[in-house]
């Protein structure tokens, strides 16, 4: 389902004297279907860039990044938005949300455009929601003055209220207390038997123990670097 | 019945989008000089149904001078605008008659101004100013026109009391409402917008995107938005173009751009703002 073959990543810093920072070099690996697996490295190996990379949040110097039919390292803007809509599912640090949207509708949205009808949508969010334990009362407000834990459960719902089948998972159990962290373990574990390919960074040691089939070892990729 | 005219243009362009086989609009080498000085210089994109792209850049690098050559206002001094028109296909809207592109800026373009009183009449009542546009395409029935035009006065969330008030009784958020409202009544397939939320409170700017992104979705309109606001690109465009000295300097899917911008530009661009 996921691919990568020699994928490298440099950032030039054309404003500070054009500074290079070679972060991957020569990443390879695949994620079959129902696989989970977990990227592992030291601070600063590279882990989150490579989730970027292949999320097309960044862009790729050189390699392939195959997701199904499509290489995201050379994908058109249009392409990768139909990418990320039916099949390649984000659940990122941090939430980003439009303002004043309420978080039904936050988490409803990946539904809505698939073109999933309103009523099915909004059903279907607000079970996660509810599985999430987030107060129902909270539902008609924006998630932007939320806590950090209720803002993670809002992100992983709108991450897994479609069944992507292809999924990346960045520290999504980060903030959670216990009876919560066990509900997202779960839905990795749902997503992996309805064949769902997964790749996750977790600090987490019991969660990546539980959920993942491999690891894969960033600093291997890291460049060796000029000193 | 404004429902169900609004329901057969969505449906006919979400069996388009993504999937569609051709670009709505195809630039080529576009380039307009005022006497010495550039405007804009060769530039060239694709935009398909149902995307929108954002147009940023440091003030006078073109941005304007590029969005009116593309609507028609402007005629460039060289290059192609190829617009997938209705009737003949693929049509270069710089070389067709000037009542051709008259008409497509009636019905399939829309083009929403930075100060609404470029795009609105300021001595008609706002039913008036969404009304004559359906008049101009053929609209006769008063009645029927004045209920597409409350429909549409609701769906920009301006009251329907206030149909028969002259913009100049308005607020500028109210009067860029009507100004979409006015442009979005028949239905086009590709909107320009120049600032859309140029010169509006940060509130009155959040609603007013969060209305122009449901209504965009909703519509499967295609758009190309000009602003100077990275935070308005982040939430409305699907792709994003940068522009420096009249020349497109990056070009590619919107957060890729702001969260790893490639050109010096861009990158100073990015970093000169908080957070976006
Ligand atoms: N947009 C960017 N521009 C410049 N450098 C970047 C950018 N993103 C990441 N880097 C650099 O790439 C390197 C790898 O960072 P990354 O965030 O991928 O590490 P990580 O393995 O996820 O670390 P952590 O475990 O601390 O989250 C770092 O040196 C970082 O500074
Ligand atoms: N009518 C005109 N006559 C002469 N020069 C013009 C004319 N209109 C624009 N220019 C020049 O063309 C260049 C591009 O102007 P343009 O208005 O397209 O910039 P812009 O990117 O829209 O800027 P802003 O963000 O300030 O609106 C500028 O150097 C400007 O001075
Ligand atoms: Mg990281
Ligand atoms: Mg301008």
């Amino acid at each position: 389902m996921i691919q990568i073959e020699n994928l490298s990543k440099t950032f030039t810093l054309h404003n500070q004297g054009g500074a290079e920072i070679p972060v991957l070099t020569g990443a390879s690996f695949s994620v079959a279907p129902g696989d989970c697996v977990a990227l592992t490295g030291p601070s600063g190996a590279g882990k989150s860039t490579l989730m970027r990379l292949i999320y097309g949040n960044y862009r790729a110097a050189s390699g392939h990044i195959r997701i199904g039919q499509l290489d995201v390292a050379q994908a058109a803007p249009r392409q990768i938005i139909a990418l990320r809509r039916e099949t390649l599912g984000y659940v990122s640090q941090f939430l980003r949300v439009v303002p004043r949207v309420p978080t039904r509708e936050v988490v409803a949205e990946p539904l809505l455009a698939l073109g999933t009808p309103r009523e099915e949508a909004i059903a279907r969010a607000e079970a996660l929601l509810a599985r999430l334990n987030l107060p129902e009362r909270l539902w008609s407000l924006s998630p932007t003055t939320f806590s950090g834990g209720e803002q993670q459960r809002v992100n992983i719902a709108r991450g897994f209220v479609h069944a992507y089948p292809a999924l990346l998972l960045d520290e999504p159990t980060a903030s959670l207390d216990a009876g919560n962290r066990e509900v997202v373990l779960s839905l990795v574990e749902e997503a992996k038997a309805r064949g769902a390919a997964i790749i996750g960074i977790f600090h987490d040691e019991a969660a990546r123990d539980r959920l993942c089939d491999r690891q894969v070892d960033v600093g291997v990729f890291t460049p060796a670097r000029a000193a | 019945m404004s429902g169900k005219f609004f329901e057969e243009f969505s449906q006919d362009f979400s069996k388009n989008l993504w999937g569609a086989p051709q670009p709505l609009l195809q630039v080529e080498g576009l380039s307009k000089f005022y006497g010495a000085r550039r405007g804009c210089a060769d530039v060239s994109f694709d935009l398909w149904p149902g995307e929108v792209m954002g147009i940023v850049g440091e003030s006078g690098s073109g941005k304007t001078t590029l969005l009116n050559c593309l609507a028609g206002h402007l005629a460039p001094d060289t290059g192609r605008v190829l617009f997938d028109t209705r009737a003949h296909g693929m049509q270069d809207t710089v070389t067709m008659s000037e009542p051709e592109r008259r008409m497509l800026g009636r019905t399939d373009w829309a083009f929403v101004h930075q100060h609404a009183s470029d795009g609105l009449r300021m001595n008609v009542s706002a039913g008036g100013n969404v009304g004559e546009r359906l008049m101009a395409v053929g609209a006769r029935n008063y009645g029927d026109i004045r209920e597409r035009a409350t429909d549409w006065l609701g769906r920009v969330e301006i009251s329907g009391d206030r149909i028969d008030d002259r913009p100049t009784a308005f607020s500028g958020g109210m009067r860029q409402r009507l100004q979409i409202a006015r442009n979005l009544v028949t239905g086009p397939r590709l909107v320009f917008m120049d600032e859309p939320t140029g010169g509006l409170d940060v509130s009155v700017q959040a609603r007013l995107l969060d209305l122009l992104r449901g209504l965009v979705r909703e519509m499967g309109l295609s758009a190309i938005i000009v602003t100077h606001d990275l935070a308005v690109v982040r939430l409305l465009a699907d792709r994003l173009m940068v522009m420096k000295d009249g020349q497109v300097v990056e070009n590619g899917l919107t957060d890729q751009v702001l969260d790893d911008p490639q050109h010096g530009y861009t990158q100073l661009l990015v970093s000169s703002v908080l957070q976006v």
